[in-house]
């Protein structure tokens, strides 16, 4: 059954310590090692490791690799400072959200200008063959998916810059938020990232992967007095919903457009050009099309994706994400409802496996760290 | 394990792994019901539990509750037809419970058996254990 699944460099690891392993998007991964909550406490206290190496990682090289990526992105690539890293999107024609992205301008590579696109591994098939179809024969642009070759992991948490340090070099503290560096990573060669999906400080490695193993221990190990816990997809989960950030396949789809799931900062339609530009530069806000909100649910069921929201007995919308918050310690949830009933305060009702459970529309995110 | 909780071998499991302890009372055939230790662990980060009211009649393979984890709800299984004659109320409050002392103070339900036609679908502890090294 586990034949035809993915293995990242570090899955014999997970194996070893474990991990309880499940098919995610082709790959397997660990959901948890001992249990989510004590992950997602560990990330919010200490530090959480995270083996994020499924997610897809695209090289794009050459004189045309910028205005090529602005031609998919919806936010400016070309101008982008050398070490900076953007949040985007990729939309169809009809600006519905092809995936979620981010972007990084990493530097020169043997004079050519070089940009790393990290995907969803959800969908790095479609996002490749995406890249593919929109190529122009003429355009001086190298891409190589980079995923294989490499690992890349998440170092989160309170504790996670100081951790860095005595392995990552140029130290990440020095480092503003969303920016990148080519970095010598435990003795090898690496690229460094102050980025992450937890709402926490912290980065994100991308190493060889052969190196791959040997980094992870020395992190496990430096980390164990830092309170450093390997953490599994589970705790993922539960600590960017906790953040209010949006998972493609729950929160965002090509049915869904950009400003409906609030990520309309993402969208630069002024004076450029890029697929779905103008669908989006038509639609400008969502006053006629169903929002994401943040739903604080009361008692303790959770309400789980596909579970109906209903105002006044009548549905206006559904849930796209739902847990139980470990920080809050409440059941909290995303959904997308009406924009008439999308404002902050709103009562609303959950039916929750037959039960009409009171929720209120609340501000995103739920969590945010401590300055 | 606490001194307090039955021998898993004096116990019969359900696939679905409930645990039963079949006893005596007033000359009624009493089944105590619970949920094994292999499976509080496997769900961990429990959140919720829902057990019927005391009056409620229950059918052999029938939910008669759900409990609920960060990450999935399942569904608790009555292990035999009959009425339940006692909750354990002080579980759904005191979650916990259930990893302590999963057969002992963790209990769930007592069921009066109207029908034993369910006990022979239940399974030995050594059997369970196969089960749960295969599913595991």
């Amino acid at each position: 059954m586990t034949d035809s699944l993915l293995n990242t460099p570090l899955h014999s690891w997970h194996v070893e310590q474990g991990g309880r392993m499940v098919d995610f998007a082709g790959w397997s991964m660990p959901v948890q090692y001992s249990s989510i909550v004590s992950e997602h406490r560990a990330t919010r206290g200490g530090i959480g490791l995270f083996d994020i190496s499924h997610m897809g990682r695209l090289e794009f090289a050459g004189p045309d690799a910028g205005p090529f990526l602005d031609r998919l992105l919806t936010r400016r690539v070309v101008g982008l400072q050398e070490g900076m890293v953007r949040y985007s999107l990729v939309v169809n024609e009809a600006g519905g959200i092809l995936d979620d992205v981010l972007v990084y301008r990493v530097g020169e590579s043997a004079g050519r200008p070089t940009f790393l696109l990290v995907v969803n591994a959800s969908n790095r098939a479609k996002i490749v063959a995406w890249i593919e179809r929109h190529r122009r024969a003429d355009d001086d642009v190298q891409v190589e998916d980079r995923t294989a070759a490499t690992a890349m992991i998440a170092v989160q948490g309170p504790q996670a810059v100081e951790l860095m340090a005595s392995l990552v070099e140029p130290p990440v503290s020095s480092m503003k938020y969303y920016s990148a560096a080519v970095a010598t990573i435990g003795g090898a060669s690496g690229l460094v990232s102050r980025t992450g999906y937890t709402g926490e400080d912290g980065g994100e490695l991308i190493v060889p992967a052969d190196t791959a193993r040997q980094i992870w221990e020395r992190l496990v190990d430096e980390g164990a007095a830092r309170g450093l816990q390997p953490a599994g997809l589970g705790a993922r989960d539960t600590l960017r919903l906790e953040a209010g950030m949006p998972l493609y396949g729950h929160e965002l789809s090509e049915e869904i457009d950009p400003y409906q799931a609030g990520l309309g900062f993402a969208v630069q339609t002024k004076d450029r050009q890029f697929i779905g530009r103008d669908a989006l530069a038509a639609m400008c806000d969502a006053q006629d099309r169903p929002r994401r909100v943040g739903l604080e649910i009361e008692g303790r069921r959770v309400a789980r994706e596909g579970y109906e929201v209903l105002a006044s007995g009548v549905t206006v919308g559904k849930v796209t994400s739902g847990t139980f918050s470990p920080t809050l310690e409440r059941p909290i949830a995303m959904a997308y409802v009406r924009s008439d009933v999308a404002e902050i305060g709103t009562e609303l009702t959950v039916a929750v496996r037959g039960q009409a459970v009171p929720a209120r529309v609340v501000t995103l995110p739920f969590y945010q760290r401590p300055k | 394990m606490a001194s307090n909780e039955f021998n898993p071998e004096d116990l019969l499991f359900a696939e679905t792994h409930e645990w039963v302890r079949l006893s005596e009372e007033d000359g009624a055939k009493v089944a105590t019901v619970g949920i094994s230790a292999f499976a509080v662990e496997q769900l961990t980060d429990l959140v919720f539990m829902e057990l019927p009211a005391v009056g409620t009649q229950v059918e052999a393979q029938q939910e008669f509750g759900e409990v609920e984890s960060v990450k999935a709800v399942s569904p608790l299984y009555s292990p035999v037809a009959g009425e339940v004659i006692a909750v354990n109320d002080k579980v759904p409050d005191e979650l916990e419970l259930l990893g302590q002392a999963p057969f002992g103070a963790g209990w769930l339900v007592k069921i009066k058996v109207s029908d034993d036609a369910g006990l022979a679908n239940l399974l030995d502890y050594a059997s369970y254990q196969k089960q749960c090294a295969e599913d595991g």
